[in-house]
């Protein structure tokens, strides 16, 4: 079923290195278009380093590496043009309204006035948060600026989103929620690249990675991970992974 | 050309949206133009001096009424004692002291020559300069005198005669010579830090990362950092010039198009200096440090408060690099010469050089950064 999908991120023996410091050791995977990519790791395994090269704010030392369908060495401008990204720390300005930030971002992504109007009332409506348009962010609570921040990263319609950490500190129902958004967002055949230390949202997605230690020890779907590894549940695989790295070391 | 000016929109919401420091970048400065040149001023108008009068005779009381008659002068106590006098001198009561030895009086009729002794506190080493002179100037006059009264047949005309006359600020006014300077002074704090603790922020914030994962170009951005600062602060030097003018009643002899003109391309390099600060800094407390340090010798050596010509060698050669250096001669230039473009071209083109390289070196930064 995921073979005919063209893939939007091809990634050919990344390698990032810091000094003498392997960050991504040799990273080989590809996501398919409108592939919900889940990007396992433990903290430090060098996720957020893959996600900055494939957003092209850092560049690879080495490897071949293609984000819809541009160069991440010589075509990070195009690759921003088509790519939205939501970081571990929020980062939208909180001394804007709501409908400032859409705005701000709106116009620097080159959409027009009327789109702009119209993709921040239908996320707003979306959201339920009609009403709280004009309120400046920091009096918004944290879930709900998470909803905010993520809607402004698939406002311009990118190809791909990566989403780093989404839902770190929020609660249940508000995870489910946006969860739900961003199957939504799927739908609409962006891709999504998303990193959590949640197993239950590893659950959710299409296919998972799961790194240790800079390289990727695992990659398939859920199923058939727990399967490989004689596991009921993504938070067994991902134990049993990050167990016998520590039993090595 | 559209993303400058969503950007530009942004920064703006931005400032408006915080008040406090709004009044900080619009009424501070204000408040220091007009104390600082009310304040900042070399001219000694009133040295309190103290008289040790040994003779008590009518000549050591006429000497007494020439400094009690002088306008710079405030005859604070009177003393018998030496000691007493090197106590008020210690203790900063009196500035200065009057010593008439004893037989001041007869010694002048019999042999021509009285002796006074004037002891001055010299901490601050040109303020001791000017009230002595101001006393020797007083006994001058005194000396004339007695050779009017003593030696009425001799002629006291004098063989070259000298007509001083000060051009350009013919009384001498500190408030004329200050304000064009602290005007510069206060454009350029304003702009330096606004500009450079803005970038920083961002970067504190995090919400830098969000921008660059945008196809925003380093230009559209630095272009849509550094132009609100240079609206507000041109908008400030404005108003600063009309202070100056109607307040201070600073003459305004040159083109003011031409001093406009100047200040635009001058607050390019403040503005630009001040991203670059934030470009190699990671924390607000970090760009604030570094721009104070590079702020304090700057105005330091910038010839407002003392000239540049008396610096040494080496200082002056350091002084190229500073640009509120350039600038206070061409602001004081225009307003109380009324020079016009050839006068300064030498350095209006350093700042335009300067422009430039700091508007490069923080763009190539910001990339390196990013």
């Amino acid at each position: 079923m995921t073979t005919e999908r063209p893939k939007v991120i091809e990634v050919k023996h990344l390698v990032k290195k810091f000094g003498n410091f392997v960050a991504n050791d040799n990273l080989t995977f590809d996501v398919k278009q409108g592939e919900i990519f889940g990007f396992l790791g433990a903290n430090g395994a060098g996720k957020t380093t893959a996600i900055k090269i494939l957003c092209g704010l850092q560049s690879p030392t080495s490897g071949e590496i293609k984000v819809a369908g541009f160069d991440v060495y010589r075509q990070t401008n195009l690759i921003k043009r088509n790519i939205g990204y939501m970081s571990q720390k929020f980062s939208l300005y909180e001394d804007l309204s709501v409908s400032q930030n859409f705005e701000f971002y709106g116009g620097i992504y080159g959409l027009s006035r009327k789109q702009i109007k119209e993709r921040t009332s239908y996320f707003l409506e979306k959201l339920e948060l009609t009403n709280e348009a004009n309120k400046i962010l920091k009096e918004i609570p944290l879930g709900w600026k998470q909803k905010l921040a993520f809607s402004v990263a698939i406002l311009h319609h990118p190809k791909i989103v990566f989403l780093d950490e989404p839902t770190g500190g929020v609660d249940p129902v508000t995870r489910r929620q946006f969860w739900e958004m961003i199957y939504e967002a799927a739908n609409e055949g962006i891709t999504i690249f998303v990193t959590t230390h949640y197993m239950d949202e590893a659950e959710y997605c299409e296919r998972v990675s799961i790194m240790v230690d800079g390289r990727i020890e695992a990659l398939d779907t859920p199923a058939m991970l727990k399967q490989q590894y004689g596991a009921s549940s993504m938070n067994e695989v991902f134990l049993r992974l990050a167990r016998a790295q520590s039993a090595e070391q | 050309m559209k993303t400058i000016l969503y950007i530009l929109q942004k920064e703006f919401r931005q400032i408006f949206r915080e008040k406090a420091m709004l009044v900080i970048i619009l009424v501070i400065p204000m408040v220091q133009l007009l104390i600082l040149s009310f304040t900042a001023t070399f001219e000694i108008k009133n040295t309190n001096i103290s008289i040790l009068d040994h003779d008590h005779s009518v000549e050591s009381r006429n000497l007494i009424n020439k400094f009690s008659g002088s306008p710079f002068f405030t005859i604070s106590s009177f003393y018998d004692s030496y000691d007493k006098g090197v106590e008020a001198l210690k203790s900063g009561k009196t500035h200065q002291l009057l010593i008439i030895q004893p037989h001041f009086e007869k010694d002048l009729q019999r042999d021509g020559k009285g002796k006074v002794m004037i002891i001055t506190d010299a901490i601050n080493g040109s303020a001791a300069s000017i009230m002595s002179a101001y006393a020797h100037s007083i006994l001058f006059d005194f000396n004339k005198q007695i050779l009017i009264e003593h030696y009425p047949n001799l002629s006291l005309s004098d063989p070259i005669q000298i007509t001083v006359s000060n051009w350009y600020n013919p009384r001498l006014n500190y408030i004329t010579y200050m304000v064009p300077g602290i005007l510069v002074l206060l454009v350029t704090i304003i702009g330096m830090f606004l500009s450079g603790m803005n970038v920083v922020k961002e970067k504190e914030l995090g919400t830098i990362e969000q921008i660059n994962v945008t196809p925003i170009k380093k230009y559209q951005f630095i272009i849509g950092k550094l132009l609100p600062f240079w609206i507000i602060a041109m908008f400030e030097f404005s108003f600063g010039l009309f202070l100056a003018r109607f307040v201070f009643g600073v003459p305004m002899l040159g083109s003011l198009a031409l001093q406009l003109g100047t200040v635009s391309v001058y607050l390019v390099v403040v503005l630009s200096f001040g991203l670059f600060v934030s470009t190699i800094t990671e924390t607000m407390q970090q760009a604030m440090f570094i721009s104070w340090f590079f702020m304090v010798i700057f105005i330091l050596m910038s010839g407002l408060f003392t000239p540049v010509e008396s610096m040494p060698d080496w200082a002056q050669t350091v002084n190229k690099l500073n640009p509120i250096s350039y600038f206070i001669q061409i602001n004081r230039m225009i307003m109380l010469k009324g020079s016009v473009f050839s006068d300064f071209t030498r350095q209006f083109y350093s700042l335009v050089v300067y422009a430039v390289l700091m508007l490069s070196l923080s763009v190539w930064r910001y990339r390196k950064v990013a």
